[in-house]
């Protein structure tokens, strides 16, 4: 399948969805995505929905809440700003909007309705919190909805795990078969609507590796029949290639010789050069060989999606401490923004 | 074995799976740190031993799945042929289905009637498919059920169990309880009633937060909604004894002496920091802990070779070369030198690890460089947790 361009796959997005398997590292790539785009002069709301405290931790500020507060000023002018959503809130605030209930929120919350309401059926937690983030991309500047400029430029959701996307995103079925009248109801096809527009997409994260790999490719099949877009695939801590090819190819086609240059080399620099020595480094070349090997059948497997694809190398200091802001710059360099 | 390792207690895995007096091994750990691999690896190698074992995987990666003949999602043990059989062992794997474990219990407590209403119930299908916690408190069921097949049949005399993925490994002891005292609470109760009563007569006896609550949620959820959820309760009430209970008793089987914790872990900060909070809590619960795996580890095949001078060797290699073509001797020199870099730093994280848990038992698995996908490879995991 050839790949679409990376800059048709970003056109007049204004939803990123960012999903990957566990510890992938969507949150630093959902974090690095959201940088890109504020420093290309947006005004970007960056959203975590499973109150992780992800973001804040990843930027170094205090723990979010349900107010948005500005992470980045850039010099651009754009700006980024975090907002963690929490299902609770959103529900209490949605009953004290349909319903006006005052006081007796505080009721509702003691008889542990509120708890019921949100964990009980994972769908009504669902709409809560897409609620919100369709709110978001749809929030205008003037007194009601649809009038006045757009708030946010984009917004970058750092989403539920692949294993749970899906779900997550098509809420409104979920929600048609359990709740089947009501405010929730209607709300819920709204939102689905707006996620699966061509202004939203669904970037997946993944490691080359066998098990996010495979998961990334059923999610992809799975929100394509689903009716979602998928945007890129981003290939997270990718390693840089320590030795070359040719390299590579003489320790499979002649081992002895590359053996003899390594023992020989060694020696020139005063080196321990022994049996030991030699053979243990071309073995540790093969593993690496068999290795790169390994991802380059990962990479073939990604391929086949026709999806463009960004690379995010491993930072071996870690991401805190301006790690997000390299990402930044590479999603910036490869197109991004 | 490496330093940091040889500096613990070893994890003594031969005498824990000779250990006749041991009937369940579990297997825990943060996400993604290789438990599946060292459930099933642990499984092939008892049954090498000449033991009789069943081992429990969750969500195993494709190809593993394969090679142990899992190609079914049956939720029923099947033997994984060319092991164990020369000991007088043997070795049978499943793959956890969570919706039809559940749907197990629902059919084994209760009449075809019953069963069927509460099968097709949409509020069961939500929670018993998807719910927060499911997945581990049928995992827990299951092992249950293992564990009392084993018994009365003495079908098997090991049971290994994989758990499932989840960013914190105590999920795996607290979901089922909070799955359990959710369905068994206090408002789900309250919603039961009137369904239990007979009628909107009982409403009466609500008190007016109760009330205003159902009120509310009915309109929220829609009135359809709450009916199934009265109606699963009160199905389900007739039928056994409460969801907490029965998370109970299994929890129970997790304290009893010929049960084994196996805690894996990565080389790394976050995974480590999740198995000190897990032996913690087991320590705490009097839950027997067998010692920690620490999976993964970079080991070094000319470690006699620093990082350090690989680097200055490389260096030198290149100023010394008359052509600017890549040195195959600098390449694979920068490769050791990065591959030191992160054995050292595995290291370090164990032997603080190792500091601060003097007593714990510990062994250490090399990372291959590929995925550990057949029985050869999980033969060879089997033989570095027994430091062999
Ligand atoms: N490119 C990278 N280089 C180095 N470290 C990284 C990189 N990307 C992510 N990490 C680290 O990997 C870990 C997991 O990343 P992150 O929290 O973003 O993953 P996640 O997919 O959001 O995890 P979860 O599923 O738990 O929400 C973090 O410690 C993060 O700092
Ligand atoms: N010692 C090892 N060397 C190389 N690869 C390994 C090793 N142990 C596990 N792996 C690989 O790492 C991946 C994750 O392992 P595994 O599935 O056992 O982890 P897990 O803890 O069960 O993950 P999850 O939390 O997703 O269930 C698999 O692809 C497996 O083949
Ligand atoms: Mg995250
Ligand atoms: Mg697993």
């Amino acid at each position: 399948m050839p790949a679409t361009s990376l800059a048709h796959a970003l056109e007049g997005i204004r939803l990123h969805v960012v999903t990957g398997k566990g510890g992938v590292g969507k949150t630093t790539v959902a974090a690095a995505l959201g940088l890109t785009l504020a420093r290309g002069g947006g005004r970007v709301l960056l959203v975590e929905v499973e109150g992780r405290q992800g973001i804040s931790q990843t930027f170094g500020v205090p723990p979010l809440g349900d107010t948005e507060v500005r992470l980045v000023q850039d010099s651009s002018g754009g700006e980024l700003w975090g907002l963690s959503v929490d299902a609770k809130a959103a529900l209490l605030e949605y009953l004290q909007s349909f319903y006006k209930l005052g006081r007796a929120g505080g009721a509702l919350e003691r008889m542990g309705v509120v708890d019921f309401a949100t964990t009980i059926a994972p769908g009504v937690r669902d709409v809560l919190l897409t609620g919100k983030v369709f709110e978001a991309v749809g929030r205008t500047s003037g007194s009601r909805r649809g009038h006045g400029e757009l708030v946010w430029d984009a917004v970058v959701l750092d989403a539920p795990p692949t294993g749970r996307v899906a779900r997550f995103l098509a809420v409104n079925e979920q929600v048609a078969d359990l709740a089947k009248v009501g405010p929730i109801h209607s709300q819920a096809q709204s939102i689905t609507r707006m996620l699966r527009s061509s202004r939203s997409t669904v970037h997946l994260v993944t490691l080359l590796e066998e098990m996010p790999v495979q998961e990334t490719t059923d999610a992809a099949a799975e929100l394509s029949a689903a009716g979602f877009g998928v945007g890129t695939v981003v290939v997270n801590q990718v390693r840089t290639a320590l030795v070359p090819d040719p390299v590579l190819a003489r320790l499979g086609s002649d081992r002895e010789a590359l053996a003899d240059t390594v023992r020989s080399d060694l020696a020139t620099v005063g080196v321990r050069s022994g049996d030991r020595t030699v053979g243990g480094l071309l073995a540790e070349t093969e593993a690496h060989a068999a290795r790169l090997h390994l991802e380059d059948g990962l990479r073939d497997d990604i391929g086949a999606l026709g999806r463009p694809t960004l690379d995010l190398p491993a930072l071996a200091e870690g991401t805190e401490d301006g790690g997000v802001a390299m990402l930044a710059d590479e999603l910036a360099a490869q197109g991004v923004g | 074995m490496t330093a940091s390792a040889r500096a613990a207690k070893p994890l003594d895995v031969d005498a824990l799976i000779e250990d006749r007096g041991v009937g369940v091994v579990v297997c825990c750990g943060s996400g993604g740190v290789g438990k599946t691999t060292t459930a099933a690896a642990l499984g092939v190698r008892a049954a090498e031993a000449g033991r009789r074992v069943v081992v429990l995987t969750i969500d195993p990666a494709r190809r593993l799945a394969q090679s142990l003949g899992l190609i079914e999602l049956d939720n029923t043990p099947r033997p994984v042929e060319g092991v164990g059989a020369a000991a007088g062992g043997s070795l049978d794997a499943m793959m956890l289905d969570m919706k039809r474990t559940f749907d197990d219990v629902v059919l084994a407590h209760s009449t075809p009637d019953k069963a069927a209403q509460i099968l097709e119930n949409p509020f069961y299908q939500a929670v018993s498919s998807s719910f927060a916690g499911t997945q581990e408190y049928m995992a827990m069921e299951r092992l249950g059920q293992l564990r009392a097949q084993a018994e009365r049949d003495g079908t098997w005399d090991l049971v290994v169990v994989d758990t499932p993925p989840s960013r914190s490994a105590l999920d795996f002891l607290d979901a089922p309880k909070r799955l359990g005292s959710f369905l068994d609470g206090r408002f789900i109760r309250l919603l039961a009633a009137p369904a239990k009563a007979g009628g909107r007569a009982s409403m009466k006896l609500f008190s007016f937060g109760a009330n205003l609550a159902a009120h509310t949620l009915s309109r929220v959820l829609g009135g359809q909604f709450l009916a199934d959820v009265q109606t699963f309760v009160a199905a389900l009430d007739t039928m056994f004894g409460g969801f907490r209970e029965r998370a109970d008793v299994t929890y129970a089987l997790l304290k009893e002496p010929t049960t084994a914790f196996v805690v894996v872990a990565a080389p790394e900060r976050d995974a480590l920091r999740e198995a000190t909070y897990f032996v913690g809590r087991l320590g705490a619960e009097g839950m027997p802990l067998a010692g920690v795996v620490v999976n993964r580890m970079q080991v070094l095949e000319a470690p006699g070779l620093s990082g350090a001078r690989a680097l200055a060797a490389a260096e030198a290699v290149e100023d010394r070369a008359e052509d600017d073509l890549p040195s195959a001797t600098a390449a694979v020199l920068r490769l050791h030198a990065a591959l030191a870099r992160t054995a050292a730093r595995h290291e370090a994280h164990v032997r603080r690890f190792v500091a601060a848990h003097p007593g714990v038992p510990l062994s250490a698995v090399p990372a291959a460089a590929t995925d550990i996908h057949d029985l050869d490879g999980l033969r060879a995991v089997g033989s570095a947790l027994s430091g062999t």
